[in-house]
């Protein structure tokens, strides 16, 4: 397995992670940690980790609602939260 | 307490009819085997759309709307109806033919209409896949979420003359009210049969057969389409004879969410998800908005259509079964013709003239009595 590192933007900002990182890791390790708003404005964050409860979407190259528990992070992906 | 009328069925229609009725003072029981709303309403997309198949069908759909439009301001926000138009897509010239002449019909019958070409076509809709032909807008179709509008039926009305028995079954009309499972009689003077497919327990005669369809939401995806939007192809796959058949068929809801269909069945009578259709009708959308492949779905359900032989309704007296009518049959458009059904329904029973001609629509026409006779 490759452990180098790749960058990537998360809120418009450089993040580097280590190759194999998944995007809910990357985004926990940012400042701002809120993954999504629910439709009455509740914070919400990965809670199963395994893809089942659909708490941790985010926004993947301009595709909403995306499980960032379940995708790798890759180099030059852009992540929108509702952070 | 004997009832002035007793409907069978919660459903949309049998909902609207009751607030009709109770609207000239009839004081109405509404019997509902389920909850309300839990058929074939439960199942559509609510839809409430002007229709051409037919003379018949567009005079019912047309009046059905205006009727829609007048009552849309007092529905509750939960309706969620909102006035966004229909698109019928031509994919390529042939269909855009075919848009010309609907739009002349339409226009013919004071119906406005709009005819998008390629350009104006991606402008109002841009996730379309390039290339399509254009289309015919239907400015003033509209879109409702018909279980709140079920509701809302039978609760403007409740307090006032109407009264709602749900998880009851009936088992057979008297001639003097109805009779229920449990073997309890409920007086009315007159019974409503607006049982969907399921009238035909009641009324054996009745020809409605039960036709399959599929639809998917998906999580919310803001202005993703603006308008329903439905191929022009989709009268091909309506009015197919064949046993099944897809067609694109997508709208915007006021959640954001967006409702995909759509298919029909007519062989198949299980509740299940049919994957191999399903998966023809995803091709479909997807051959039309390709983006949609990266969306994801929330849920999908199936339902049944009370389809009749002809694509019209049975609306009025039974022509046997004195001081019963029927209002049932309504196929893929019981959401936009509910309104105008209950219209209707209660001018016959007032015994005044309808401001559409009711004839085509009467439970008579396929009744075995017209044919004693006749050489057919």
């Amino acid at each position: 397995m490759n452990t180098g590192k790749i960058t990537l933007k998360i809120n418009s900002r450089k993040v580097s992670v280590a190759r194999g990182t998944s995007v809910a890791s990357a985004i926990l390790n940012c400042k701002s940690k809120l993954f999504r708003r629910s439709v009455s404005g509740e914070p919400r964050f990965p809670l199963c980790g395994m893809g089942i409860c659909f708490e941790c979407r985010v926004s993947i190259n301009g595709v909403k609602h995306e499980r960032s528990c379940q995708i790798l992070a890759e180099e030059g992906m852009t992540i929108d939260t509702d952070g | 307490m004997t009832y002035d009328i007793a409907i069978i069925g919660a459903g949309i229609v049998g909902a609207a009819c009751a607030m009709r009725l109770a609207k000239e003072g009839f004081k109405v029981a509404v019997i509902e085997a389920n909850e309300i709303a839990s058929g074939s309403t439960a199942a559509g997309m609510g839809h409430i759309v002007v229709m051409d198949d037919s003379e018949a069908q567009f005079s019912l759909t047309n009046f059905s709307q205006k009727l829609w439009n007048e009552i849309s301001a007092q529905l509750p926000l939960d309706c969620e109806y909102e006035n966004c138009g229909t698109i019928w897509v031509a994919a390529n010239g042939e269909e855009m033919q075919e848009a010309r002449r609907k739009k002349h019909f339409y226009g013919s019958r004071g119906v406005e209409a709009e005819i998008l070409d390629e350009k104006s076509l991606r402008e109002a809709e841009p996730n379309l896949r390039e290339g399509l032909a254009g289309g015919l807008l239907v400015p003033n179709d509209s879109v409702v979420y018909q279980l709140c509008a079920t509701r809302y039926f039978l609760e403007t009305t409740l307090s006032n003359n109407v009264r709602l028995i749900e998880n009851t079954c009936v088992t057979g009309i008297t001639g003097a009210g109805v009779k229920f499972a449990n073997g309890d009689l409920l007086k009315a003077e007159k019974v409503i049969i607006a049982g969907g497919f399921w009238s035909r327990e009641l009324i054996q005669d009745l020809k409605i057969v039960r036709r399959k369809g599929h639809l998917v939401i998906t999580e919310r995806y803001p202005n993703f389409v603006k308008h329903q939007l439905v191929e022009l192809g989709y009268l091909k796959s309506a009015h197919s004879s064949e046993t099944e058949s897809v067609a694109f068929n997508i709208q915007p809801r006021m959640t954001e969410q967006l409702l995909i269909g759509s298919s029909r069945q007519f062989g198949n009578q299980n509740k299940e998800i049919d994957y191999k259709i399903l998966k023809q009708m995803m091709e479909r959308a997807f051959e039309f908005i390709p983006k949609l492949r990266e969306l994801s779905a929330l849920r999908i359900w199936t339902g049944f259509r009370p389809a009749t032989p002809d694509n019209l309704p049975y609306i009025g007296a039974h022509p046997r079964i004195k001081n019963t009518y029927v209002a049932a049959g309504h196929e893929g458009l019981g959401i936009t013709t509910s309104l105008g059904s209950a219209e209707i329904l209660t001018d016959e029973i007032l015994g005044r003239k309808s401001e559409i001609d009711r004839k085509p629509y009467s439970p008579a026409r396929f009744s075995s009595v017209n044919k004693v006779g006749s050489n057919l």
